[in-house]
This record gives C-alpha cells, structure tokens and sequence, in this order.
C-alpha cells in the first residue's frame, strides 16, 4: 500500500480513476494485525477498473527509469502549467496579508460562497443574458468534489447515464454511491448506467432516440476527452430529451472559456433549461487553479424533484453538513480573476493553451492522422482505427518519450483513440510536435 | 423562507444561512419561448407554503429519502438565521456572537506570509504548481506526522490533508457506505449525525426520543463525568467520540480512552477519533487516540487546523489512517480512503497547505500557542462569570466551549432569552442531541472586549 501512496504524491497527477486491486492483499491479512468486523463497502469493491492516472503515472516513473536521460513530455493528464497572472496571484497575496490584522480577518464564510461578491460575479459574468441568480451559484472547491456532492444529494436510487467516452469521475463517483450495478467486465461497462456513445460517426451526440431513460445525463461540453463542444441544435435536442423524460442533466461546463466557434457556453442558453439542468463548472482549466481549488455548481430554483421539493434546498443542506465552503483565499482569487482585467490576462493564458493545441493538431493533421476537438477544448482526441490505445499510448512513450492518455480510459467508446493535452511550456509543445512526427 | 412549492407530507424548514432562501421572482428572458414557466408567489414564511403544482415543471427525479428524514436545516445556519432576525428587530442591540465557534483573532504574521508568499510564487515559472498530491503535500505530510505523531508509530503515508474535519467526516462516511451502525456521544458535534442520516446509515427520526432510528446515541452526562457507560452500549461498526469534547468540554482520561479502544478492540468496531480540539488540553489528559496501545487497529483520527491557527475560512485539515486499520475480509480502510479522496476530492488548496506548513515551523506554532491561549484565557472568564452565578458548569478546561446546565429548562429557551435579553448569541445544547437538553453552549471565540461585555451582561441577567 505505501508503495501506491508514492505514486500518489507525485504532484503533476490527478487520480481520476477507479483504483486497480493490489493482488497483494491477502498477503496483508495475515500479516499485519486484526481485523475489525467492519465490512467493506461492496460499491467500493466495483471499482475494478484500471486506475487510469495511476497507471499512467506508473508507466512514465517505469519509462524514466529505463531511459533516465530522456526528457519526458507530460501531455498526458490534463494538468495546467503556466503560472497564474500577476493581479490575481496578488489579490489572494493581498486577502492572505491582512488575514493577520483585525479588519481584515474573517472565520467561516457562507458554505455557499462568499455571496456579495464571488456568487455575484459569477452570475454577472457568466449567466448575464440567461438570469442565473447570485442565490442559485454554489461556489467550491472544484467540480470533481462538486459531482461527488450532487451524488450524495441525488442519493443511490437514482439511475445515471453518461457520455462514452467521459471524464472518469462521473461514472466512478456513481458507482461509489451505489447507482451503477455492476461491472460486466468483458464490455467494460457498468449494467445500470447507460452509456451514450459519442464519435466521430454521430458527430460526438448521442443517438437520443435509441437511448433508455434514466434519473440523470451526465453531459460535457466542451467535452473531455473528445474536445466536441455541442451545438444549440444538439443541446436542444438534449433538453427536449431530459423535459419529455423528467430527467436531470448534469452539465459539465469547465471548458466553456475554450469555446472558439459560438456554440453554447451554458446549458442555460437552451430555453427550458432551468427547470431540467444542473451545471457545474471550475476555475482550474479557465485561471490556472488546479492546485487553489476553486470552481461552482448552479442549481436553478425552478429544479424540482417529482415531489415538488426543491434541488436547491437539498444542495443547499448537503453544501452546510458535508462541506464548509471554498477557501477563502481562493475566493479572493476567484473574484480577481472575474474582474476586467483579470479576464483579460486569463483570456490570454487561455489563448496561449489553445495555441498549443492547434500546434498539435496541425502536426498530427499533417500526418494523416485523423483528429478531432482541439477547437473548442484543450484536448485532441486523435484516431488510431484498428489500434488498441493501451498500445498506441506505449508505443508513443517508448518512441517519443511523450505521455497521453489512451482512450480506453474513458471509457469503451474511447478505444483506438488518444487524448493529448494541450496543457504545457510552448517549448514543450514544440518538441513534441517534432517527435512525433519523427515517429508518424 | 422556504422555496418550495410544497405540498409533501414532512414540513420542511430549510434553513441555511441566513439571506439564502431569498423570495424569487422570475423573470422571463425573451430567449426563453415554448415551455410555460411559472411565475412564483414569493414567500418569505418559515413554514413551507402549498403551491400551484399544476403550473410548476417538475421532474420525474424522485428526492433522496434520506434527506427527507432530516429534521431541520444544520443547528449552525439555523443560529445564524435566529441572530440575523434578532438583528433586524434591534437594529442598535450590539450582538455578541459566542454561538457558532468561529475564530475571530487574526493570524500570526509568520503564517500569512506564508499564506502570501505561495500566492506569489504562483505567479512565477518555478513557483507555479497545478494539481497537487490529493493526499496532500509531502513536506504537510510529514510535518503534521512529526508534529502530532511523533513516537506514535504513525506516518507521513498515513496522513491525508484535507479542507477540514467536517468535508473528512462526510468522505468516511461514503468510505463505510449505507450499510454500516454508527454510534455517537449524546450530545455532540452534529455532523456525525447529519452526515450518518445523508448517507441512509439511519432510520426515521423518533419524535418523542428526539433521536434518529438505528444509531446508538451513547449518553454523555455530568453524572457519568461524560463518558458513555460502555456496559449499557450496542455494538456498532462505527463510534464517532470527540476528544476534547464539542459540545461540552469534556477532555476524555487516558484511562477512559483504554476502555474505549478495548470496547472497540471486543467489538471490532472502528472509532472515528475528532481530535480538532487537542492543543486546548490544559492537564495530561491523550491528545491522540494512538496514545493508546493497540488503537492503531481500531481507530481513525480527524483533525483541523481550523480551531488551532483560525483558520476557518481558509480551509485546512487532515485524517489520520493507519495502516493496520483493515475491514473484516482484510482489505485496508486506508486505500479506500486513499480512492474516495482521489475520485471525490481533488486535495486541499495548495496556498492553505504553505499555510499549515508554516503553523508547523517553530516559530508558526509558538504563534499558534499564543493565539490559542487568548481563547483558553476567554474561555477562564466565561467559567468563572457563571460559577460566581451560581451556576453548574462543565468543561471549559480543555476546550474553548463552557457547558452550563439550566435544569429542567428547554435549551432553546434559555437560548433564546439570553439573545432577547442580552444580546448574546449561545448554542442551545438540544442542537447537539437530546442529551444536551438542559444546557447551553457558550463559545469562548471572540475579541476580548465582546468577551468581557457578554460577561457583564449575563451577571446582569442572572444576578
């Protein structure tokens, strides 16, 4: 166990996987002292899956070992790396310097989030033109904690469909709350979740006709890993979808910032959207704060379970009992970045992502490759038919010396695919670029 | 003040904090077109009022029952309701809080320019970092280890930081899952319970016994120098127990935590340790559950910087798991652990963690010591201000809350005669369990001038 801890302090890795089983255990049971007579939870036990980020991690810890002189390119887990612009880095200085003066001190702040300024901003900022109220915006301490507490609100009853491929915290949160069934190992999915498929074949939307009803739809865009941000006409159709079938739809709109083309940055510019759509969205890929910790949840007051009783009054319970609010620096943080010349520098951060992956996707482009997102996400999503992408993704390392992400990860659906990141020094970039057409 | 259309059989108060539940009032923007949307009556009652559900779309989603049974919205928003009303019906009355336990004395300078300097660094090329450790950073890791733990036999792999004790209490709880018993101290810090009824580990609430089914409350009294008789308690997977003690100060004896771990050892059961008091203790009494022999396998500790360095807004805690702590077919509670905090959880900010580093200098944590002797001192005032009243008072030695009994008195009466006729905020013990009836919670956090003020006022009362 200590030695899956190690991989775990590794700093640049986020573990968004379900954990592989350590064969190891049993061994441990003789060894090492009593047990108590506590059983373990049974939905932890399905997690059997791969541990996606570990193993990556693994792998590239293995790679330097073999080749200790080869200069890893990390465009594996999607992990920012340009140093957050200098008027926001100060207000959080700021609001951390006069924590130590009596004016400036504060305790606990509202679990909601500082309301007078942060929920204010966020409203003002990006749900001007579709009337999010200040009350109905949920600051955090970032989306993958914020899915595991719409969850807990929803509870284990509810059944759950997801994209496939998807961001792997949907599906593993779902399983830990005891929603998903089991694993059918042979296909890789879950029996009480639907999938709904996404590709190149359907212009990455699902089929909606051919899909069975669930509770709640898990949908991102611009999406991880595909990069396919929706259009009005699909979202639409989604919304029509979740109002016919009394649904909830979780939207995931951390990406929005990366919108290129004007589709839809908010679930909420589809109409009727209020009364079926959740949207949770982060600070992280927008301002850098990956490691500060801060995003937000929007629940519309007119979301009602079939009851009549509110969302909001049941989010608003679990945000007092299971959590006590985003840290008020990164708080701090958070309004700087909203403020005008806060976006402009983060806009330009932004920028400077996208650049990257329109470097990568020319480069792969110009290798025939087949590549799709990168437009409207920092993520390429490029196509290796008939490949299987554990070892697409082994072969890249080996060759290149280049960390991705093998599609199979996110899911089925992701098979002979290859996520790459476009998070990185532009240097780094380049370099890739140039090793990889090298190898292709 | 509640939103909702509500025409469901349990009457539910939600109450947050205080503006939350504003009346809505919809407006209609021109994109919006097809679907009819109803316009809302705002109310602002505390009672939920009937509506009309023919108009309001709803969903087809089924609310989770468990949140059904809760009673009422969190005791600390409910506080923060009250002294708000209080607030607007004496809009002169100068409220002293000393309900809700929220620090109010700045932190050390050693420790904000900590604070300031990693919010800088972030700024730079070598300083920048992005997604951290979920466990925490190493060098936290391993300084709360060897600040809290030392000779312990515990570990820097076996800490996880965290945004604070409350976050890691609900974490466990998905950890253990709906199908564990848990078992707490009656009264106490009311997450467990909450955080227990969330995760459906409970039955309905019992009305007249004013507790929840199928949890073991353990009552904690005066007479029985609040610690549970363990002879008269069921089994249970889990034990929360808190140590010093909210909400009655009770530090728990080195002996008493022996029998504890015995009791826990004989049941294999797992003991959830909430030690976010510990640095209060004034006499000899364990400050961490592994001072006792043999609880490495039977025990978790929770902690909090919160209570120690003030900081509660800012957001920094941690969790103990050994890894000789294993479930019933051997599998290690830690990994579990370890996969909730990775897939639920994406680590505590990282300007927070520079923070704690710095509590844990030695420098940061003489400062640390300093600022938690100002509360203890507060706390000594507040003592001897309702023992020179003639009033039956426990704690206050080892934790900054004061548990003054009223006996045969309804808790949130008195609570709210003192607010009415003092203007000083308390907590009513009932909000800790029905075994705080009788009692009121005094907080000891506040500047000291408020302090002395409430005093004053209090022997003006109760003179």
């Amino acid at each position: 166990m200590n030695k899956l801890l190690t991989f775990n302090s590794l700093s640049y890795r986020t573990s968004l996987q379900p954990r592989m089983v350590q064969p190891s255990l049993t061994v441990r049971k003789e060894g090492v002292g009593r047990c108590t007579k506590v059983h373990r939870n049974i939905n932890l036990e399905k997690l059997r899956n791969g541990y996606l980020f570990t193993e990556i991690a693994r792998r590239e810890l293995q790679h330097l070992e073999k080749y200790p002189n080869a200069k890893v390119i990390s465009l594996g887990i999607g992990d920012t790396t340009q140093p957050i612009p200098d008027n926001i880095s100060m207000s959080m200085a700021n609001y951390a310097r006069a924590l130590a003066t009596a004016e400036g001190y504060r305790g606990y702040g509202a679990e909601q989030g500082n309301k007078q300024e942060l929920r204010k901003a966020i409203a003002e900022t990006y749900y001007k033109d579709v009337l999010v109220k200040e009350s109905e915006v949920f600051v955090s301490d970032g989306s993958q904690c914020d899915i595991a507490r719409l969850l807990l609100v929803l509870g284990s009853n509810v059944t759950v469909a997801a994209q496939d491929p998807s961001f792997p915290a949907y599906i593993d949160s779902s399983v830990i709350v005891g929603q998903a069934g089991d694993l059918e190992d042979e296909v890789g999915k879950y029996c009480n979740i639907e999938y709904l498929e996404c590709g190149p074949g359907n212009n990455f939307f699902p089929d909606l006709k051919g899909t069975s009803r669930t509770d709640i739809i898990f949908f991102c865009s611009p999406n991880n890993p595909t990069g396919h941000a929706a259009t009005q006409n699909q979202l639409e159709q989604l919304v029509e979808f979740a109002r016919n079938n009394g649904s909830i739809i979780i939207f995931d709109s951390a990406y929005a910032a990366y919108v290129t083309d004007g589709c839809p940055r908010s679930i909420y510019e589809i109409p009727g959207a209020r009364e079926v759509a959740i949207e949770i969205s982060s600070f992280s890929k927008f301002s850098g704060f990956t490691g500060v910790r801060l995003g937000w949840t929007v629940v519309p007051e007119e979301l009602l379970f079939s009851s009549g009783f509110p969302v909001i009054n049941d989010f608003n319970r679990i945000i007092c009992t299971c959590f006590n609010g985003a840290s008020n620096i990164a708080q701090a943080g958070g309004l700087a970045c909203l403020s005008s010349e806060g976006l402009e520098a983060v806009h330009s951060v932004v920028d400077y992502y996208k650049e990257n992956t329109r470097i990568l996707i020319d480069t792969l482009a110009s290798l025939g490759i087949k590549v799709y997102g990168g437009i409207n996400a920092p993520y390429v999503w490029a196509h290796f038919p008939g490949r299987k992408s554990w070892d697409v993704f082994a072969e890249i390392l080996e060759k290149t010396h280049i960390t991705t992400v093998p599609g199979s990860g996110f899911g089925p659906g992701g098979e002979e695919y290859i996520r790459i990141s476009g998070f990185g020094h532009r240097e780094s970039i380049l370099e890739a670029s140039r090793r990889l057409e090298a190898l292709f | 003040m509640s939103l909702a259309p509500q025409s469901i059989s349990t009457s539910m108060i939600s109450s947050s904090s205080s503006a939350f539940l504003s009346p809505s009032n919809l407006n209609f923007n021109s994109r919006q077109n097809a679907w009819v949307q109803a316009k809302r009556i705002s109310v602002c009652k505390c009672v939920a009022a009937p509506q009309e559900e023919k108009i309001a779309y709803k969903t087809k989603v089924s609310r989770n029952g468990n949140l059904g049974k809760l009673q009422a919205g969190y005791l600390f928003p409910e506080i923060a309701r009250r002294k708000a009303a209080h607030m607007l019906k004496y809009p002169d009355a100068e409220v002293i809080s000393l309900g809700i336990g929220d620090t109010t004395e700045p932190i050390p300078e050693v420790i904000t320019s900590a604070l300031a300097k990693r919010s800088y660094a972030l700024s730079t090329q070598e300083g920048y970092s992005g997604y951290g450790a979920e466990q925490g950073e190493k060098p936290l890791r391993a300084a709360i280890a060897s600040t809290f733990y030392k000779d312990l036999g515990i570990e820097e792999g076996d800490i996880f930081v965290s945004d604070g004790a409350k976050c890691d209490i609900s974490r466990l709880q998905i950890v253990f899952g709906s199908n564990v018993t848990m078992a707490v101290q009656d009264p106490s810090y009311p997450a467990y319970v909450d955080s227990s009824v969330i995760m459906g580990q409970t039955g309905e609430f019992q009305k007249d016994a004013e507790k929840y089914g199928k949890i073991e409350y353990m009552r904690c009294t005066a007479e029985n120098g609040f610690f549970p008789d363990l002879s008269t308690v069921a089994r249970t997977d889990i034990i929360f127990f808190c140590s010093p003690n909210n909400p009655t100060g009770a530090a728990a004896t080195r002996e008493q935590l022996t029998r504890l771990v015995q009791f826990a050892k004989d049941n294999g059961s797992i003991i959830v340790y909430d030690s976010a008091y510990a640095l209060y203790i004034s006499d000899d009494n364990p400050r961490s559950i592994f001072e006792i022999p043999g609880a490495k396998e039977v025990a978790i500790e929770t902690s909090s910087f919160s209570k120690y360095a003030g900081f509660t807004g800012v957001r920094l805690g941690w969790t103990v798991i050994p890894k000789e702590l294993l479930f019933s077919d051997g599998f290690p509670v830690a990994k579990d652990f370890n996969r909730i905090v990775c897939t639920c959880f994406n680590g505590a900010s990282n300007i927070s963690q520079a923070g704690g580093l710095a509590c844990l200098s030695p420098e940061g944590f003489k400062a640390v010591h300093e600022v938690i002797g100002f509360y203890k001192e507060n706390t000594d005032i507040i003592v001897e201000t309702f023992n020179s009243l003639g009033f039956k008072v426990y704690g206050g030695k080892n934790a900054p809350y004061v548990w003054v009994q009223f006996p045969g008195r309804s808790s949130w009466d008195v609570f709210s005669e003192i607010l009415k006729k003092t203007h000083v905020v308390t907590t009513p013990g009932s909000g800790f369990g029905p075994g705080g009836e009788g009692f009121i919670r005094v907080s000891a956090f506040g500047h000291r001038g408020n302090v002395l003020e409430a005093c004053k006022r209090f022997k003006h009362l109760y003179k």
